[in-house]
C-alpha cells in the first residue's frame, strides 16, 4: 500500500517535472534555433516574429492533444459508431435508434430523464433563492449556508448510502430504523419501500440530487442578489411594494441571467446523472434513466458499443442547445477583452 | 442589504425556518455518522435518534449443555448466564423459551412448565433451569429475551471496515487516482490558459469558443472511443493507474482553462507589459508573475478537480476497473451496498470514511472553493 503511494507520488514528480521540462525546454529550443540577437538585424527580426508565432503554440500544444484524443475525437466516432453494430464493424445505418425508439427501458428512461429535467434544476432554483434570502438576513446565516453547501462535497455514492438509510424499511411492526419511516409510522401511517414504489420512486431519487444542488445554487444565487443595486430596493421601499413584491418585482428580475447560469448547470448534470440511479435501484423499479442505461449496454453481454453510443447521443443532443447558449454567451463576453 | 426591509412574519419566523431548513439538509449525514458509531446490534433494532436512549432489544441465548447438569437434592439443575461468552450485555427485563413470545416472563419470575421444569433468568443473565428428571440431548436450551441496552459507542465498525471489509486498501486506491489526476492538470491548463489570454494566437476566439462547448459535453460521448482507443493500446493503459489519471486529465481540462483563462486575462496589463519591456520572455513572465499571482484561481481548480475525481465512480469503472488492488472508494461502497445491504454498521462506517477526506478539504478550503465556483459559473457556466 505505502509502495503504491510513493508510486503515485513518483508520477506526481515525474509528470509535473516533464510537463516543466517540456515546456521550458521548447522555449529554450525555440530561442536556440530562432535567436533573436542574429547577426544581422533583418534575420534577428525575422526571427522574433517566428518566435512570437510558434511560442503559443508550444504552450498550448499539450493541452489541444489531451482536448483532442479525450474529447473532440470520442464525439465524432461516438457519432460514427452509433451508425454501426455492437463491435463496430459494419454500418447498419439508423437501426440502433429505431431500437431506442422501441426499447421499452428507453422510452422509460426518457420519460425519467424529462421528469428529472422537469423537477431538479426548479427545485434547486426555488430553493437556493429562497435559503439565499433567509440566510441573508440572520446573523448565523453564514453558518447556514455553510451546511446546506456541505453535501456538495459529498460523492453521489456516498449521498445514496445517506438517503438509503434515510428510506429504509423494516416489516410492519418492528422498529423502523429509517427515519422516514419512522416519523410516517409516528404518525400513523404506514411504513413503505419508498425506491420501490414505481414513478414516485423517482422523485426519492430526485431528492438525494437536490439536497447536493441545492447549496451550489444558494451560493451563485446569493452572490447575485448581493449584487442588486441598493438603491432599486430603497425606491421600492419608499414606493411602498411590499417584501414579496420586492423579491419578484426588483430582484429576481436582476438576477435572472444569473438563474438561467444555475438553471442550465444543473440541467447538464442532470442529463448525466448515473451514479444515485446505479446506486439506488440500478434502474430497478422504473427508475431507468439514460447515463444509467448506456452503461450498461457498454458492458452487457459482453457489450453493445452500438447502442450505447446512440443512447449517448440522446443525452448529447439535449445538452446541444445550452452548449450552444454558452459559446454565444462566452463570446460576447469575450468582446473587448484581450 | 436585505436588513433595510422586514418581512413580514416576524423575525422569529425567519430564524424557525432557516433552522427547519439546516435541519433537513443535516440530518440525513447525521444519521449516518452517529450510526457508524454505534454498535452494530443497536443500528438494527433501534433508529438512530435513540442513540443516546436505553433501548429495548430482543435478543437469545443458549443455555449450558445438559452434559453440564448437576443433581442436587433430588432434581437435576443447570446454572448460568446467557451472557457469558456473549458480546451483548444489557439488563434482562423479560424472557421465554418460545421465540413468538420473548416477553412472556417478567426477568426473575419463575416460568413453570407442564414436565416439572422450571426456569428462572434474572436480570443480570444468570439463569438456573431445574428438571425433576434428568435432561438429555446434545445441546443447551434456547431462551428469548427482552433486554435493556444502555447507549455504547464504538469505533469497531471504522476497525472492521478499514481492514477486514477492503475499505483501507480503497482508501488508498483512491490516493493514488486522485493525486496525480488533480495536480498534473494544473501545469498543462495554466500554460494553456496564458497562452489563450496574453499571447498572440490567430485562431484564439475559435479556441476559446471550442473550450466553452466543451465544458458541457457529456463524458458519456467519450466513454466507449475511449475504452475502444484503451483496449487497443493494450496494457499500458487499459485499466492501468497512467490510463485513469490521463483519462481524468483530458476531462479536467476545459474547466481547468476556462478558469485559469479567466483569471489570468484579468491581472493587470501593465504588469506583462513591463515584464516584456525588461526583456523577459514568455517562459520567465509565465514562472515569475503569472503562477505566483494565480495562486487563487489555481486553488480552486485543484479543490474542484480532487473532489470531483475522489467522488467519481463512471470513470474509475470504465478506465480503472474493479479488481480489489485498484478498485476506489466509490466503487467499493457501491459493492458494498450490494452485498452488505442489510448491514448498516459497514455501510455507515465505510460511507464516512469515503466522505470524510473531501469534508475535510472543502471545510479547509472553503473560500477557495466558492471563488472557483463562482468564476466558473456566474460567467456562461
Amino acid at each position: 500500500m505505502i509502495q503504491q503511494l510513493l508510486y503515485a507520488l513518483f508520477t506526481v514528480v515525474l509528470g509535473v517535472g516533464g510537463c516543466l521540462g517540456y515546456f521550458w525546454g521548447a522555449n529554450l529550443l525555440l530561442d536556440r534555433i530562432l535567436p533573436a540577437n542574429a547577426t544581422n538585424d533583418t534575420q534577428a527580426v525575422r526571427n522574433l516574429k517566428l518566435q512570437s508565432s510558434i511560442r503559443p503554440w508550444l504552450f498550448l500544444g499539450p493541452a489541444l492533444i489531451l482536448l483532442t484524443v479525450y474529447l473532440i475525437y470520442p464525439v465524432f466516432q461516438t457519432i460514427w459508431l452509433s451508425f454501426h453494430d455492437k463491435a463496430g464493424t459494419s454500418f447498419v445505418g439508423l437501426d440502433n435508434y429505431s431500437w431506442a425508439v422501441r426499447d421499452s427501458q428507453f422510452r422509460q428512461s426518457i420519460f425519467n430523464n424529462l421528469l428529472w429535467l422537469l423537477v431538479v434544476p426548479a427545485a434547486c432554483t426555488f430553493f437556493g433563492l429562497v435559503i439565499a434570502v433567509l440566510t441573508d438576513r440572520i446573523w448565523w446565516g453564514n453558518i447556514a449556508r455553510s451546511l446546506i453547501f456541505l453535501p456538495l462535497a459529498i460523492s453521489f455514492v456516498g449521498a445514496s448510502v445517506i438517503w438509503k438509510f434515510v428510506y429504509d424499511y423494516r416489516g410492519e411492526g418492528q422498529d423502523q430504523i429509517g427515519i422516514l419511516n419512522a416519523i410516517v409510522t409516528w404518525f400513523g401511517g404506514d411504513p413503505q419501500v419508498w425506491i420501490a414504489m414505481p414513478f414516485w420512486n423517482n422523485f426519492f431519487l430526485m431528492i438525494i440530487l437536490i439536497w447536493i444542488q441545492t447549496g451550489f445554487a444558494t451560493v451563485i444565487l446569493g452572490a447575485a442578489l448581493r449584487g442588486v443595486p441598493e438603491d432599486t430596493l430603497e425606491a421600492a421601499v419608499i414606493d411602498g411594494a411590499g417584501p414579496f413584491k420586492i423579491f419578484w418585482r426588483i430582484m429576481v428580475p436582476q438576477i435572472m441571467s444569473t438563474i438561467v447560469v444555475v438553471w442550465t448547470t444543473i440541467t447538464v448534470l442532470v442529463l448525466k446523472v448515473f451514479d444515485i440511479v446505479l446506486t439506488m435501484t440500478n434502474g430497478q423499479w422504473d427508475t431507468q434513466v439514460l447515463a444509467n442505461l448506456m452503461f450498461d449496454w457498454m458492458f452487457r453481454g459482453g457489450g453493445d458499443f452500438g447502442r450505447g453510443a446512440a443512447i449517448a447521443i440522446v443525452i448529447m443532443v439535449a445538452v446541444l442547445p445550452i452548449m450552444i447558449w454558452n459559446i454565444r454567451q462566452a463570446k460576447a463576453d469575450g468582446k473587448g477583452g484581450h | 442589504m436585505l436588513e433595510r426591509f422586514r418581512l413580514e412574519p416576524s423575525r422569529a419566523f425567519l430564524h424557525l425556518a432557516v433552522i427547519l431548513i439546516v435541519a433537513l439538509w443535516t440530518v440525513p449525514t447525521a444519521g449516518l455518522l452517529v450510526s457508524s458509531l454505534r454498535d452494530k446490534n443497536l443500528i438494527a433494532s433501534s433508529g438512530w435518534w435513540n442513540a443516546l436512549t436505553t433501548s429495548e432489544q430482543s435478543g437469545q441465548g443458549r443455555m449450558k449443555a445438559p452434559d453440564q447438569q448437576v443433581e442436587k437434592d433430588g432434581h437435576f439443575e443447570i446454572a448460568g448466564n446467557l451472557f457469558e461468552g456473549e458480546k451483548s450485555s444489557g439488563e434482562i427485563t423479560a424472557f421465554s423459551t418460545r421465540v413468538q413470545q420473548p416477553d412472556q416472563y417478567p426477568a426473575g419470575t419463575t416460568a413453570a412448565y407442564d414436565d416439572g421444569k422450571t426456569l428462572i433468568v434474572n436480570a443480570d443473565g444468570s439463569y438456573v433451569y431445574t428438571s425433576p428428571v434428568a435432561f438429555d440431548g446434545k445441546r443447551g436450551q434456547r431462551v428469548f429475551y427482552i433486554s435493556k441496552v444502555p447507549p455504547k459507542f464504538t469505533t469497531e465498525n471504522y476497525s472492521t471496515v478499514l481492514f477486514s471489509e477492503g475499505i483501507g486498501q480503497s482508501f488508498v486506491n483512491s490516493l493514488t487516482v486522485t493525486i496525480p489526476s488533480t495536480i498534473i492538470p494544473i501545469l498543462i491548463a495554466a500554460f494553456a490558459a496564458y497562452a489563450l489570454a496574453w499571447m498572440k494566437l490567430p485562431a484564439r476566439g475559435l479556441i476559446i469558443a471550442i473550450i466553452v462547448g466543451l465544458l458541457v459535453v457529456p463524458l458519456q460521448m467519450s466513454l466507449i472511443p475511449l475504452l475502444r482507443l484503451y483496449n487497443m493500446a493494450g496494457s499500458s493503459l487499459s485499466q492501468t493507474y497512467l490510463g485513469i489519471w490521463l483519462a481524468h486529465t483530458g476531462f479536467g481540462l476545459p474547466f481547468a482553462i476556462y478558469l485559469l483563462r479567466s483569471y489570468i486575462a484579468g491581472l493587470p496589463k501593465d504588469l506583462i507589459e513591463s515584464a516584456q519591456v525588461d526583456g523577459a520572455n514568455d517562459f520567465k513572465i509565465f514562472r515569475r508573475i503569472i503562477l505566483p499571482l494565480s495562486f487563487p484561481a489555481l486553488a480552486s481548480f485543484a479543490i474542484f478537480q480532487f473532489l470531483w475525481v475522489w467522488n467519481d465512480l463512471l470513470v474509475a469503472m470504465v478506465f480503472l476497473g474493479t479488481a480489489p488492488d485498484k478498485a476506489v472508494l466509490t466503487y467499493k461502497l457501491n459493492s458494498l451496498l450490494g452485498s452488505r445491504g442489510g448491514n448498516w454498521e459497514i455501510l455507515t462506517a465505510s460511507a464516512f470514511i469515503t466522505i470524510i477526506v473531501p469534508l475535510a478539504v472543502f471545510f479547509s478550503l472553503q473560500r477557495y472553493f466558492v471563488r472557483g465556483l463562482l468564476a466558473g459559473s456566474v460567467k456562461g457556466g
